[in-house]
């Protein structure tokens, strides 16, 4: 895998709440747009399920399709997240790819 | 001499052989064969579906939603590039398991099935694709019933051209 991380996450806590914000890196091809120079289609490439932790249990599963846009953002809060907390984000697309990352909750 | 020779190429060359038709192999099934299995929870026909009541029937078995206001969907009314749509979907209701998100008037209306626990109130931003103007339609699921609420949007440009 690429050794930068395609993903971005922030987590703050707020009156009991973590809120939690990110962005991925990822062309969320449709497979029914057209290269403009060949007229080929472009295959499908597109997250299609993301897993939210803290400290390592789910809380959150999403399944997406090619609806979303690319280089998709998502934010959401997780109840009784705390400083110190760890939310990690997992992605996996329709080709087998995969990445995580945690972030600290601040 | 020449026979150990011999014997040496052909091994590397049934070596070779077998390398690229497992890597082939290997890629094909990744590709193609991987993700469903590793992804068994994933909802393919769900998302593969061309009409929101045919997604509800995969995704939940029913197709009837209730329009309530509780459920409420945060969209701009006109979107100027139709690619990048920011919304955020809400509702004041407990025990809200799954929010599904839809694009009414794109080829593949269901954007987005997510799934909560409890720890997670029912609110999520993300940004979507519209193909063209239309509605898009926000379906909460609390118990075995689903709520619903739906906004106009404008596009004028479409998100699904090059």
């Amino acid at each position: 895998m690429a050794t930068r991380s395609t993903i971005k996450i922030r987590a703050k806590e707020k009156s009991g709440l973590a809120q939690v914000r990110s962005l991925i890196n990822h062309p969320m091809e449709t497979g029914l747009r057209k290269d403009k120079t060949t007229g080929e289609l472009i295959p499908a490439h597109f997250i299609q399920e993301l897993v939210a932790e803290l400290n390592g249990n789910v809380v959150m599963t999403a399944n997406w399709g090619v609806g979303i846009s690319k280089n998709p953002y998502l934010s959401f809060n997780v109840k009784g997240g705390k400083k110190g907390d760890q939310i990690r984000l997992t992605w996996t697309d329709n080709k087998g790819n995969t990445d995580s990352k945690t972030a600290t909750v601040v | 001499m020449s026979n150990t020779t011999m014997t040496d190429i052909n091994r590397r060359n049934f070596l070779e052989k077998s390398l690229t038709t497992s890597t082939v192999g290997a890629a094909w099934a990744f590709g193609l064969l991987a993700p469903q299995a590793v992804l068994a929870a994933w909802p393919k026909e769900g998302f593969e579906a061309k009409d929101i009541p045919s997604v509800l029937k995969e995704l939940h078995g029913i197709e009837v939603t209730v329009d309530d206001p509780s459920v409420k969907i945060k969209i701009p009314e006109i979107a100027e590039n139709g690619a990048v749509v920011p919304v955020t979907i809400k509702s004041t209701m407990s025990g809200v398991t799954q929010i599904a998100l839809f694009a009414s008037v794109n080829p593949r209306p269901l954007a987005a099935d997510f799934r909560l626990t409890d720890s997670v109130p029912p609110m999520v931003s993300t940004r979507i694709k519209l193909n063209k103007t239309g509605d898009v339609v926000a379906v909460v699921k609390v118990g075995d019933k689903l709520y619903s609420a739906r906004k106009t949007v404008k596009v004028t440009i479409g998100g699904c051209g090059g």
